[in-house]
This record gives structure tokens, sequence and C-alpha cells, in this order.
């Protein structure tokens, strides 16, 4: 129970940032990506600030030989750079650049009860659900650590 | 450049960068949203309790904040329901088959110098700012 506890906690933190940061609103992350527009350079500073304090978070963690509540770390170690990771990357930032929203700011923002966030939240589902069951067709059994 | 909110960019970035270092030094995990979410339909082998109750987390966030009397930005979503539905399908896809998005990539990643979210990061937000760049300015001429 302390655990989901800790994971709502998390939860809450990271959704404060989200919030805080601007980033909440998709009209300011488009802002940034409009370079050849009124740029607004907003999301540049926010991916400053969780730099600066998730560094230092993974530095720890890398001189530690368990995290403090599990047995093992959980960080992916592939090195290669493959087609899917280029492609599923070229995917994502055509769809997040057509709204403006990533997958975190388009959960806060459910918060708001707007019809266009939550047909938005549930087309990311499905697209996720599709992806399931191609990996499930590709006879793919295991997923792949995120990250 | 007025819309820029450097201090509330610079505050909301150091929380969500705490969050991330808190998860990784307590559950062991990268703090990617995307793969938290997508994790919820199965292969994963992971309780989906402690999945829903971060991303509970997430959702109640905001409201707490302007219960509190924080005042945040609006939400201002402009795209028609096919480009709404269109763009989320991509971003729901494209997420799982590379891995990770801003969060996973783009914080963890970087911040563990992850060669892999090096390459995504940079791939993802110049197809993102092209696309911005087709739409706003080539198309919407």
């Amino acid at each position: 129970m302390i655990r989901i506890f800790g994971a709502l906690a998390i939860g809450l933190l990271f959704g404060a940032g989200v919030s805080i940061s601007g980033m909440i609103n998709p009209a300011k992350v488009l802002g940034f990506l409009d370079f050849a527009g009124n740029w607004d350079p907003t999301l540049g500073l926010v991916m400053l600030g969780a730099l600066i304090a998730a560094v230092p978070g993974y530095a720890l963690a890398k001189r530690l030989d368990a995290p403090l509540t599990e047995t093992k770390f959980r960080i992916p170690t592939a090195r290669h750079i493959d087609a899917p990771l280029v492609a599923g990357a070229v995917m994502f930032g055509i769809g997040w650049g057509l709204v403006g929203f990533c997958p975190g700011p388009a959960i806060a923002a459910i918060a708001t009860g707007l019809q266009d966030v939550l047909i938005f939240f549930a087309a990311m589902l499905a697209g996720m659900g599709l992806f399931r069951v191609f990996t499930l067709l590709r006879g793919d059994r295991g997923f792949r650590p995120p990250a | 450049m007025e819309n820029f909110t450097p201090f509330a960019g610079l505050g909301g970035g150091l929380l969500i960068g705490a969050a991330a270092s808190l998860f990784v030094l307590v559950y062991g995990r990268i703090l990617g949203i995307s793969g938290i979410l997508g994790g919820l339909f199965g292969g994963a082998g992971e309780e989906i309790s402690f999945r829903l109750a971060l991303i509970a987390g997430i959702v109640i966030a905001p409201l707490l904040l302007t219960s509190l009397g924080a005042s945040l930005s609006d939400i201002s979503v402009s795209a028609s329901w096919p480009m709404l539905i269109v763009a989320g399908l991509l971003v729901g896809f494209g997420t799982r088959l590379g891995n990770g998005c801003t969060s996973g990539h783009g914080v963890c990643g970087l911040a563990r110098l992850s060669r892999r979210s090096i390459v995504a990061t940079l791939v993802f937000f110049a197809s993102a700012a092209i696309t911005v760049y087709a739409v706003r300015h080539v198309i919407g001429e």
C-alpha cells in the first residue's frame, strides 16, 4: 500500500511540474516548436530545469547497488540505434507537432474535462493498444522495457 | 517572445526532474509516462495498480494546485477532431515503437546520457518542429 502511495506522490510531483511549467497547455509547446513564428523558449527552460534535478538523481542511482525499495534497478541497457527507435520518434514528433500534446501533459490536462483533450487522450490510448496488437501479431511475446 | 515564462518553466522543470530522480532512487525505474501508460495494455508483467496510482497523481495535481489557489496556464487546443485523432494515434503508437517520449527519453534518457535517448530526443524534436513549420507556414499560408 505504501508503494502505491509513493507512486501517487511521484505522479503528483510530476503533474505539478507539468502544470506549473505551462506545458499542460499545448499552445505553449507549439510556441516552442515554432521557430519561424513568435518563438516561446519556455519549453527549453523546462528541459533545463528537469535535467538540473534529474542528473544528480541518476548520478546517485549509478553509485547504489539497488534502489531504496526494490532489489534491482530496471534501467534499459540497449545502446544500438535501430529502425524502430528512429521511426517511433519520427511518428511521435509528427503527432506532437500537430496538436502540442505529449503523453505526460495529455494526462495532466484530462483534469480540465475538455472534450478536445479527452479525444486526444482516447486516440493516444488506442495507438498504444494498436502497438500492442502489432507486437502480438509479429509474435513478439516479451515487451521491451520502457524508456 | 511575449509569451515567454522563464521562471514558471524552470521551476516546473525542476519538479519534473525531481520526480524522475525520486522514481529511479526509490523504485529503480525510468519515469517514462508513455511506458507507464502503455504498460497497462499488458505484456510488461507489472502490477496495474502501481501504474494507475502514478497516472492518478498526474491527473489530480493540476486540480489540487488550482484548489490551493494557483492560477495555471489556460489550455488552448486548436485542432479539429480528425486532427486530434490522427495526432493521438501517432503519439500513442510512436512512443511505444520508439520506447519513450519526452519524459523517458527527453528527461531521464538525457540525464543518464543514454545514446538511444539522445538520438530519439533529437529526432522527435526535429520531427515536431518540421511538422509545426509545415502546418503553420507552408499549408497555413
